[in-house]
């Protein structure tokens, strides 16, 4: 070996070595460890927490969670606590790189974003426990092996969605494109993106003719600059996560790039909301019930096996109008709503799915793509 | 332990001080010897190396500088507004409110029975597009039919102001309120007018709280990020919201740990260079 770069490492191994002494646990806190290994897979529970994005489950009684209780004597501690991908990471690395349980039994997070890949590889997460999911069956073919789990080993979908543009009609006359969002001087100020990188520029690249599953450095840029311009304008308000909906009703905002099952939940009570997908084409994404490290399997695998039972994947569905990834889901919901069981933001037919696009998964990695975005939002 | 004492004394003022200089090093020294440790790493998430990156300094200012700027444009101005607001209201409380004396201080503190957070959130709905100010303003034409408050500059520096009003209060109180009123019957029967009187008594002998309600608004204001996150877009973001997101969205510990060293190094400097115009003594009262 080289006798200088020998010496050079001892003196940085020496550096950090001393800072190791002095810090041992803060250390560990922000190390690149992964020995946060997923041996234990822990006794069934009585209780299973479950952390999951706003807007995200039913809630008309009977719901599906106490069904599920009052079948399997598993109480549900739900938490809505996660409002963006990249914030929720934030908030539980800490103890995941340690290997510490974060009290939560499942948490759902999006392949749109690094952060599923990044568990897998770091080991955060536990192995599912298949045995106890015969429902797996249901999963739809077209879920079955996503690049950053390929067998389905650690991850189950819990639902997909689109993202497209929502309006409220009391502000607005229909935003039907992404160009007219970012440039109508009419909505300036009064409009927000969102936060997922995939989620805005892909919308944006679309409007651009470019093709978002197959991003290049010059249709990532022209992008970045449409975004960027529109930020410099003062057209766009914020970037948001799921809390665009509250300002959204209220009126405060006229137009946002939303999620399709929150604004459709949304309008009952706010009739003047409206979605679409844009003209220029939607994206589409799947979010993914994982393990976090110090889980219950049995518990979680358990609760797994019943949201794949294809009446419960109905009444779900029903509820959020998101796109269900279980088989069987349809001919369940077409027995109780017919009307709904056709409702394409639920089933997508060839049409809708025409229009929607995934992003590409190699470019959510790319660190110069990263660090561009965030200058966007201005971090 | 008396004997002790007894044969040691010139031991007790340190151990009097144990218990705080043992706090402040467990939760201020070794926290701010770690971020050092971080603001000189290498690398992205969760892959970071140390590497005595000192270029992060560099970077972190001349990329951030602008909300490193707004920080501190902002943080002078919240202070200055609520130095315009406080320093009536204290007035009237400590030489006219006589009997209800308490009662008053008692409001100005109210707010702070309620949390941060919500207090900042309830901004948002007094200062929303179709609330009633907004609504008010546009009827009397100050804010054209499209003009709004929430996500301006205007929003994010009221909401510091009102955050941070009691600060700035209670200082300037303590100190009009222990001023003879003899100094100032002296001023008048010495022909002073009452502007005399305000200016050359009674506003230098305040002057130890205004320093103090200066230093207590402005330093926690510059590192706020609440209410440009809350009440602003983008183009309001201070460096506060620059280190959160640093932190807590993008995963960039070495960025953000070089950041705060700069906030950080930039307030002392500021203090600085402001003990010494004013002079320290008036820093001590």
């Amino acid at each position: 070996m080289n006798p200088r770069l020998t010496r050079n490492e001892l003196l940085r191994r020496g550096a950090a070595g001393g800072a190791l002494l002095a810090f041992p646990s803060l250390l560990a806190a922000c190390g690149g460890g992964d020995d946060g290994g997923s041996s234990s897979g822990g006794e069934l529970k009585t209780v299973l927490n479950f952390a999951n994005w706003p807007f995200y489950i039913d809630v008309d009684k009977p719901t599906s969670l106490q069904k599920f209780t009052a079948q399997s004597k598993i109480k549900v501690n739900y938490y809505e606590e996660i409002n963006d991908n990249a914030e929720y990471f934030a908030k539980v690395q800490g103890p995941l790189s340690q290997g510490n349980s974060i009290d939560r039994d499942i948490f759902v997070l999006t392949d749109n974003s690094r952060f599923p890949g990044l568990l897998v590889d770091q080991g955060w997460v536990e192995e599912l426990d298949k045995d106890l999911i015969p429902n797996i069956t249901n999963l739809v073919d077209a879920q079955a092996s996503p690049p950053f789990d390929p067998d389905r080993t650690y991850s189950l979908p819990w639902q997909s969605g689109m993202t497209g543009i929502a309006w409220n009609e009391d502000v607005t006359g229909p935003v039907t494109s992404v160009q007219q969002l970012l440039e109508d001087p009419k909505l300036k100020g009064k409009v927000t993106m969102l936060q997922e990188m995939a989620d805005s520029v892909g919308l944006v690249m679309l409007q651009n003719g470019d093709d978002p599953l197959a991003v290049t450095d010059e249709s990532f840029t022209k992008a970045i600059d449409a975004v960027q311009a529109a930020v410099d304008s003062g057209q766009v308000r914020r970037f948001t996560g799921n809390d665009y909906a509250a300002p959204l009703a209220k009126g405060d905002l006229a137009a946002a790039f939303a999620w399709s099952g929150d604004i459709v939940q949304l309008i009952p009570d706010n009739p003047k909301l409206k979605w679409a997908i844009p003209e220029s084409g939607g994206m589409i994404w799947t979010d993914n019930m994982l393990i976090p490290t110090g889980g219950s399997v049995p518990t979680a695998s358990t609760y797994m096996n019943y949201v794949y039972d294809p009446a419960v994947a109905a009444q779900i569905a029903a509820y959020i109008q998101y796109v269900t990834p279980v088989k069987g889901a349809k001919e369940e919901l077409a027995k109780i709503d017919p009307e709904l069981a056709n409702n394409p933001l639920i089933f997508p037919d060839d049409n809708t799915l025409s229009q929607v696009n995934q992003f590409d998964s190699a470019a959510l990695d790319n660190e110069d793509y990263i660090t561009q975005w965030q200058g966007v939002l201005g971090q | 332990m008396g004997p002790f004492f007894h044969r040691h004394p010139g031991l007790t003022p340190y151990l009097l001080l144990a218990p705080a200089l043992v706090w402040l090093g467990v939760f201020f020294l070794v926290p701010l010897g770690f971020l050092g440790y971080q603001s000189l790493q290498s690398g992205i998430y969760p892959n970071f190396e140390f590497t005595w990156e000192f270029s992060n300094f560099s970077e972190a200012f001349s990329d951030y500088r602008t909300q490193l700027g707004r920080s501190f444009l902002y943080a002078a101005l919240a202070t200055t507004a609520a130095l315009l607001l406080a320093y009536p209201l204290v007035y009237w409380i400590a030489f006219r409110a006589g009997k209800w004396r308490n009662f008053f201080l008692l409001l100005i503190v109210a707010p702070f029975f309620v949390s941060y957070l919500i207090r900042t959130l309830a901004w948002l709905n007094i200062l929303a597009d179709e609330g009633p100010v907004v609504g008010f303003l546009q009827a009397i034409n100050v804010l054209g039919e499209d003009g709004r408050l929430l996500a301006t500059t205007f929003a994010v520096v009221a909401g510091i102001t009102y955050n941070f009003l009691p600060f700035m209060a209670l200082p300037i109180y303590v100190s009009l309120e222990q001023i003879e009123p003899r100094l100032l019957e002296a001023a008048k029967d010495l022909y002073a007018t009452p502007t005399q009187t305000f200016l050359r008594v009674t506003l230098p002998l305040s002057a130890p709280g205004i320093v103090a309600g200066t230093l207590l608004t402005f330093i926690p204001a510059a590192g706020d990020f609440i209410n440009a996150e809350l009440l602003g877009t983008p183009n309001q973001a201070m460096i506060g919201n620059v280190i959160q997101a640093k932190f807590l969205e993008s995963l960039d510990y070495p960025t953000a740990a070089s950041l705060s060293f700069i906030l950080m190094a930039t307030i002392l400097v500021a203090l600085l260079v402001y003990a010494k115009a004013v002079g320290t003594e008036k820093l001590t009262g």
